[in-house]
């Protein structure tokens, strides 16, 4: 046995023993969630609530930890309540006073809070819950998987409301050429996994498991289930069982600054094995494999650039760095990443830096971020004190270390270049490539540059291996991209789907649909870079190139749904103005030509917009993306293209009739008072700012369309709907 | 109150440390990132004193600093009001809230009343979109913020002061 | 070499692969299109003008930066690419003031002749512009923020060749401003005024500060006196301006000229020169005898002046104290010769006509100063103002006979007339040191080792039994390498001229802008330039300073001896550590 598998296996026995020595597992376990986004909803002050109550209770088998953010960040703070051998609870938007109903019903009586519950989905205890995978593209092919179980639990005469089912996403268990014709399926509260083929198996396995209470050994899957703890504590939600998590999967589950959580969690297993074989190009050989493709913007396959580094140069000094600059606006799946499971980034680039042969890291992360920040700092040191990081990891020979730098607030350090100016200390302006970052780096060496969810991706292909990976995603795009999913859809927050999941099963599966009964207009994917996807390209599966053909990109994941009430000049504005300001000023196309892209727009959008326009529009776009010299500002004109090809009519109207359809542009929106509904109360009247409403008491009121300055405040105050808007 | 025309001795000894270590002039941004901590912005004064610590161009610490965002070349107002102008935050009316601070305050974007109790900046994706639109005062977060809501803010925080 | 065939225009060619397509289109006839790019300077790429169309890549690439590839085929003209790069000079003139007809490089701006060869005709997307005021502290460069176009060309002079640093963008995006440290005026920055700004700027952004308005009025006022002087490198390059091929000597015509323009009496600077050796030679000679202060640091350039002064402050003691050949004669002229002619020294205006823009900077240094108050030097015109003033009075420069200096101090020897190039002073003042120290007259006159020196040399010249370590420097940023082997104390150094301007006084920040075919710091344009004085001075009988008869009547009658109490009062300065400190 050699020297890394020797201190991995040391590593894990000992936090074995001291979990065994806690009592862990016999012990009541509340979660509280914490991220930034979980601390800006209050829950700071539920940590502090619980760890009161407890301490009066002066119980000591409750304990309380801390973890990352889920992604359901509309619902935060979120709470899990573990109880031993039983299926988790999870509770939505803890306040103060829920703390108290949940700890003494929850905790101490053992009665769920049913209307606290995440989603109100589990509006009582079931004995059992069973998530069965219903993907789209590799489940059973001939019958719908949940109604298949509930016919078989029926038949054996299980007692209703006993069990509880849920289609799933994606296991990632089937191989490719077992796709369609199996069925996966986990058992809770036991976590087992069960895979079959036909009706009658399934019947075995039921009568196995329900009536003789036995685990059917016979059909039990053993394959090393990655997102087994993930869904034991989240598959019952319906948010989540569509998802099928890689790179998040201990993001919620477990305390991002426990070191111990994180190896308990088959954590470094995949550096034990790399540091084992003690065989870079092997290394690269999986990744190149996998098909991993880097997943902060351009989509450029990792392991070709891995392999760059190593091949056009001998310079012995090589960096790897993490791109954790995450400035699209509307994404935040890096802060999630970095605040929920710090160790799998540290260990991606440990993977990678022993595969390219570098001795140096650098996390580059936005300094608007002080919880990853901090919990990054605190993974570094616990990594150098468990001899995961610095000289002779794992004893195994190979050095390495990481340092953290800041970014300072410029969205253009995303890119590259610009990035390894700005850890140089300069400031962060694209420079010219190539040559690219691969031949001639940080200070001139040979750098590989990753972004968070990319170098989080490494850890698990090394540990299930390449073909696993592989299997996962579309022919081109492979494994699971996180979206940042925002705007106008119930379920905002974070999801992992499958490349090749449809825009369609993200908004309504995942996302739950369009709050207050409006239409879905269009989706806006990749941020200032991408472009909007009109409704009727909503089946298109998600993956880089299918993407990319609707003049989108699949960018860093952000994804902004977009109902009726949007109006896409202002939207195609909107990114321009965010592009125009990060301009970093380099260069004449993007620091001149965004700023006439947003004026004109600027004029189409107050109503002095003319035909010739968008002419103007489409010319400067285009010189724009072919003539820039850098990524964001060849990207910069992509959301105004979009906007002009799916939805150039919307634009016309804008100027030729001087309205916009969706009541967006307050210029050129006007109120008017519909003569049948006026009552004559005068309240538009006295409300009004600009006191522009004139009538008497119960006679008609007019506005004064030259002195109204587009509030509003009429059309709101009406209790007649009398005032109508254009 | 610190001495405001020489830096600290903590960040001298910060900047001595950068200059032990490989390409000392790559840690400028960290030291400015330490400067604004201790004194909220970056004076002239200050930035002068690190190119000559750490034998970096004036112009250079110019700038960078100028170029980053991030970085203020103003003092803050005792309450220091960012607004998040990101896409969500924008979706669910950010340009309103700014508004409500614009007129309560009587002060642009970047600007410090002239009490110097408040100052206004908007910030970059502050990544919590799903709470949008978010302000954050100091380092207080504020999630799903209403117009109204930003006035009430600002007059807590006025009779706070008063009282 | 690996070649690499390629097409360019559908022309089929064969070119090293270590080159750009710029350069491979330019060995056929084709100049692509241009701005921010440098041959000089770092390529910037930024401007994007110089894009062209590469048959398989959907985006364009800049020229001066993609190096060719085997069986690559290039369109630098199509439609496609034309519109664009028309459109990308209108950006930039969409934010450039419009005011060509009012403006300096009204005719020689490269921005101008851009709009002109790219067809922007009409302005398709006019809007907002940048507005900024005139940033005039200097008392040698003005800066003008609304032009400048962002190429970075003066960032990187000042950087790269200069090793200043002084410059630097400033903020980002439309909001980008080129400008010293935290916005700060020219006269309060590390600027050393070399005016390299000037020279690489493609639009009006930086200009020498001028000073004609004064000196018209001084021509016009009856009670003065007005002299103007004529720097050795002005002669080699003035004809550039009247469309004469670079290194056309035009000292007769000058002379002329500056007659015609009412000028009372017309010296030659080299006077100066000549006198600056002797006290220079004497300097030096005292210092090896005493062996302190060695290397001793020439002190001519007043931009290498104040870089020393703020960079390298600890060297003060080792430069010479000797003032500047122009200043020295222009307190002789408010001395000796006001009082050999009998005119109230307040009643003299001097002008001196200068390739450098440091020296207006120079002649308001508090210590350059006469004990009464008055400067020695009133005004002083580049080379570019000369040209300017002679065209503003009508004068056909080509067509001006030659005329003579005004003496007493118009007599030049052919060292003096090296003073315009690198190593010329270091040659001027080996021939006058080395007789000096070895009593004995020099059989070969010509230091060749000194000679066209390419920012940097180092030689050892045996005087007799001495071996002298010298080195010539031009471009700080040579400077800042030589100065640092001397603090390292490495070896021991006697002499070094330090220059501030690339090729010395000839690429100095106030000289022509380039004629046709020639870009600015084109070291074919100072070789041409230096290639004349060098003739200049083989021409000449007398080529040793200390040879000079009017030097000589001037010590006798005047100084009495180099170095004598006198000569230290008025041939002699001193210099001062300046904040704010430079980093070196």
């Amino acid at each position: 046995m050699g020297q890394a598998l020797h201190y991995y296996d040391a590593l894990k026995q000992f936090i074995e023993a001291r979990r065994q020595q806690s009592g862990l597992a016999e012990k009541i376990l509340i979660q509280v969630g914490s991220a930034t986004c979980e601390k800006a909803a209050g829950s700071d002050l539920v940590m502090k609530e619980f760890q009161k109550l407890i301490r009066a209770s002066g119980r000591d088998d409750i304990l309380i930890k801390q973890t990352g953010c889920t992604g359901r960040c509309a619902r935060e703070p979120i709470v899990g309540v573990f109880f031993p051998g039983q299926i988790p609870i999870k509770y939505e938007r803890v306040t103060i006073d829920r703390v108290q109903t949940i700890f003494q019903e929850h905790i101490l009586q053992g009665i769920t809070v049913p209307e606290f519950v995440l989603d109100k989905k589990t509006d009582k205890r079931y004995d059992y819950v069973i998530t069965v995978c219903s993907s789209e593209k590799c489940r059973h092919t001939k019958a719908d998987p949940e109604k298949m179980i509930m016919d078989a639990l029926v038949k054996e005469g299980v007692p209703d409301g006993t069990v509880r089912i849920f289609g799933g996403g994606c296991f990632g268990l089937c191989a490719n050429d077992q796709a369609g014709k199996q069925q996966v399926m986990m058992v809770f509260p036991e976590r087992v996994i069960y895979t079959f083929e036909t009706d009658e198996q399934l019947e075995e396995i039921i009568h196995s498991h329900f009536s003789q209470k036995q685990i059917h050994s016979k059909y039990l899957t053993q394959a090393d289930f990655i997102t087994e703890q993930f869904f034991s504590m989240y598959g019952d939600v319906s948010f989540f069982n569509k998802q099928t998590r890689l790179t998040l999967r201990n993001s919620g589950l477990i305390d991002p600054e426990s070191l111990v959580d994180y190896v308990m969690n088959k954590g470094y297993e995949g550096l034990a094995k790399v540091l084992e074989k003690d065989d870079p190009s092997w290394v690269i050989d999986e990744i190149l494999k996998s098909g991993l493709r880097g997943r902060g913007g351009g989509g450029f396959p990792t392991g070709e650039k891995w392999k760059n580094a190593i091949t056009y140069t001998n310079d012995p000094t090589k960096y790897v760095v993490c791109n954790a600059d995450e400035g699209d606006p509307g994404a935040f799946m890096d802060r999630s990443a970095l605040e929920g499971d710090p160790f799998i980034i540290l260990e991606g680039m440990t993977i990678g830096a022993f595969a390219i042969g570098a001795r140096r890291g650098f996390i580059y992360v936005r300094a608007e971020y002080p919880l990853a920040i901090e919990r990054l700092e605190k993974a570094i040191a616990k990594a150098r004190e468990n001899n995961l990081l610095g000289e002779n990891i794992m004893n195994s020979g190979f050095d390495f270390d990481i340092e953290i730098r800041l970014g300072a607030g410029a969205f253009v350090c995303g890119e590259e270049t610009a990035l390894m100016l700005s850890i140089e200390g300069k400031r962060g302006q694209p420079r010219l490539r190539p040559p690219y970052p691969t031949q001639s780096g940080l200070w001139g060496h040979p750098t590989v540059i990753n972004n968070v969810e990319t170098w989080a991706n490494v850890p698990t292909i090394i540990l299930y291996g390449a073909e696993w990976f592989s299997r996962i995603g579309t022919a081109k795009s492979k494994g699971t991209k996180v979206f940042a999913l925002a705007g106008k859809v119930r379920n905002t927050g974070l999801v992992e789907v499958p490349m090749g999941t449809t825009l369609k099963e993200i908004i309504f599966d995942i996302g739950g649909g369009i709050p207050e009964n409006r239409k879905l207009k269009a989706v806006q994917t990749g941020g200032p870079s991408g472009g909007c996807i009109p409704i009727d390209k909503l089946d298109t599966p998600v993956d880089y190139d299918e993407l990319a053909k609707l003049g989108s990109i699949m960018g860093s994941g952000g994804m902004i749904v977009l109902d009726e009430s949007d109006c896409m000049v202002q939207t195609a504005k909107f990114f321009l103005e965010f592009t125009q300001s990060e301009s970093c000023g380099k260069c004449v196309p993007c620091r001149e030509g965004t700023l006439r892209m947003l004026e004109i727009l600027e004029r189409i959008v107050s109503g002095n917009g003319q035909m010739d326009d968008i002419t103007k529009l489409e010319r400067l776009s285009r010189m724009i993306q072919k003539a820039s010299l850098c990524g964001l500002g060849m990207t910069a004109p992509n959301p105004v293209m979009s906007a002009l090809e799916n939805f150039r009519e919307e634009f016309i109207i804008h100027i030729t009739e001087k309205r916009c359809p969706s009541h967006r542009c307050a210029q050129l929106i006007r109120y008017e008072i519909i003569e049948e509904k006026c009552t004559g109360c005068t309240l538009c009247a006295r409300r009004c700012p600009a006191t522009c409403i004139t009538g008497r008491p119960r006679q008609v009121h007019f506005i004064d369309q030259k002195a109204c300055i587009k509030c509003g405040e009429c059309f709101n105050v009406c209790k007649f709907d009398a005032v109508f808007k254009i | 109150m610190s001495d405001h025309t020489k830096l600290d001795s903590e960040i001298i000894k910060f900047i001595d440390e950068c200059r032990e270590k490989e390409h000392a002039d790559s840690y400028l941004i960290a030291v400015l990132h330490k400067i604004q901590g201790k004194y909220g912005y970056l004076s002239d004064v200050h930035m002068h004193e690190v190119a000559q610590r750490l034998q970096v161009p004036s112009s250079t610490v110019s700038g960078v600093a100028t170029f980053y965002h991030f970085f203020r070349l103003q003092p803050k107002g005792k309450y220091h009001i960012s607004l998040c102008l990101g896409t969500a935050c924008f979706v669910k009316g950010a340009d309103k809230i700014l508004e409500a601070f614009r007129s309560e305050l009587g002060i642009e974007l970047g600007e410090t009343t002239s009490d110097k109790l408040f100052s206004l900046e908007c910030s970059r994706c502050l990544g919590v979109c799903a709470l949008a639109p978010v302000v954050t005062i100091n380092d207080q977060v504020y999630s799903k913020v209403s117009p109204t809501q930003a006035a009430e803010l600002i007059n807590k925080a006025r009779f706070e002061e008063a009282a | 070499m690996k070649h690499a065939n390629i097409y360019i225009d559908n022309e089929k060619l064969s070119v090293p692969e270590s080159m750009t397509i710029m350069e491979a289109a330019e060995t056929i006839g084709i100049r692509i299109p241009r701005l921010c790019y440098h041959p000089q300077l770092s390529i910037e790429g930024a401007c994007r003008v110089c894009i062209v169309q590469v048959e398989g890549s959907n985006k364009y690439m800049t020229s001066c930066s993609a190096k060719v590839w085997e069986g690559m085929r290039v369109k630098t003209n199509s439609p496609e690419i034309r519109q664009a790069r028309r459109d990308i000079v209108e950006l930039i003139i969409d934010n450039h003031p419009m005011e060509c007809q009012t403006c300096e490089r009204d005719g020689n701006c490269e921005l101008q002749n851009l709009a002109y060869s790219q067809g922007v005709r009409d302005r398709l997307f006019e809007g907002k512009r940048k507005l900024h005021p005139l940033e005039s502290s200097s008392a040698s460069v003005i800066r003008n923020a609304e032009k400048c176009v962002l190429c970075r060309r003066c960032v990187r002079v000042c950087a790269e060749i200069q090793g200043i640093h002084n410059l630097s963008q400033l903020h980002r995006g439309f909001n980008t401003v080129v400008s010293p440290a935290f916005e700060a005026g020219m006269a309060d920055s590390v600027c050393i005024n070399c005016g390299q700004c000037i020279n690489v700027c493609p639009t009006a952004a930086f200009l020498e500060k001028p000073h004609t308005e004064r000196i018209w009025r001084a021509l016009e006022n009856p009670d003065l006196f007005v002299i103007a002087h004529i720097a050795p490198a002005i002669r080699a390059a003035i004809g550039e301006g009247f469309n004469l091929p670079p290194g056309t000597p035009c000292t007769g015509q000058t002379v002329t000229a500056l007659r015609r323009l009412g000028f009372d009496a017309v010296f030659d600077t080299n006077f100066g020169a000549d006198l600056t050796i002797v006290e220079e030679a004497n300097e030096l000679v005292h210092r090896l005898e005493k062996n302190e202060n060695l290397p001793l640091l020439t002190s001519c350039s007043p931009g290498w002046i104040k870089f020393m002064e703020h960079f390298y402050p600890e060297l003060i003691p080792h430069a010479s104290t000797c003032k500047s050949p122009m200043q020295m004669l222009s307190t002789l002229l408010k001395t000796y010769y006001a009082e050999k002619k009998g005119i109230d020294p307040q009643n003299i205006y001097v002008v001196g006509v200068m390739p450098c823009v440091a020296k207006k900077f120079e002649i308001e240094r508090p210590e350059q100063q006469s004990p009464e108050g008055y400067p020695y030097t009133d005004a002083v015109v580049t080379t570019r103002e000369l040209i300017w003033m002679i065209k503003a009075y009508g004068i056909d420069f080509t067509r001006l006979p030659e005329s003579d200096f005004d003496h007493p101090l118009g007599y030049s020897t052919g060292a003096a007339d090296l003073f315009g190039t690198t190593g010329g002073v270091m040659e001027a003042a080996l021939r006058t040191a080395a007789e000096k120290l070895t009593g004995k007259p020099l059989t070969e006159l010509n230091f060749e080792d000194v000679r066209q020196v390419e920012g940097l040399k180092e030689a050892t010249i045996q005087v007799g039994k001495l071996s002298l370590n010298v080195a010539v420097a031009n471009g700080l940023t040579n400077a800042k390498i030589i100065l640092e082997k001397v603090k390292a104390g490495e070896k021991q150094y006697h002499l070094i001229e330090l220059m501030a301007c690339p090729g010395g006084c000839i690429g100095g920040g106030g000289q022509p802008y380039p004629p046709d075919g020639y870009y600015v710091l084109d070291p074919e344009i100072n070789k041409l330039r230096a290639k004349a004085l060098y003739n200049i001075d083989q021409a000449k009988s007398i080529r040793k300073s200390h040879e000079n008869p009017y030097i000589l009547k001037l010590y006798e009658e005047f100084l009495k001896e180099p170095g004598s109490h006198k000569a230290h009062e008025l041939l002699h300065t001193t210099y001062t550590p300046r904040e704010p400190k430079g980093i070196k």
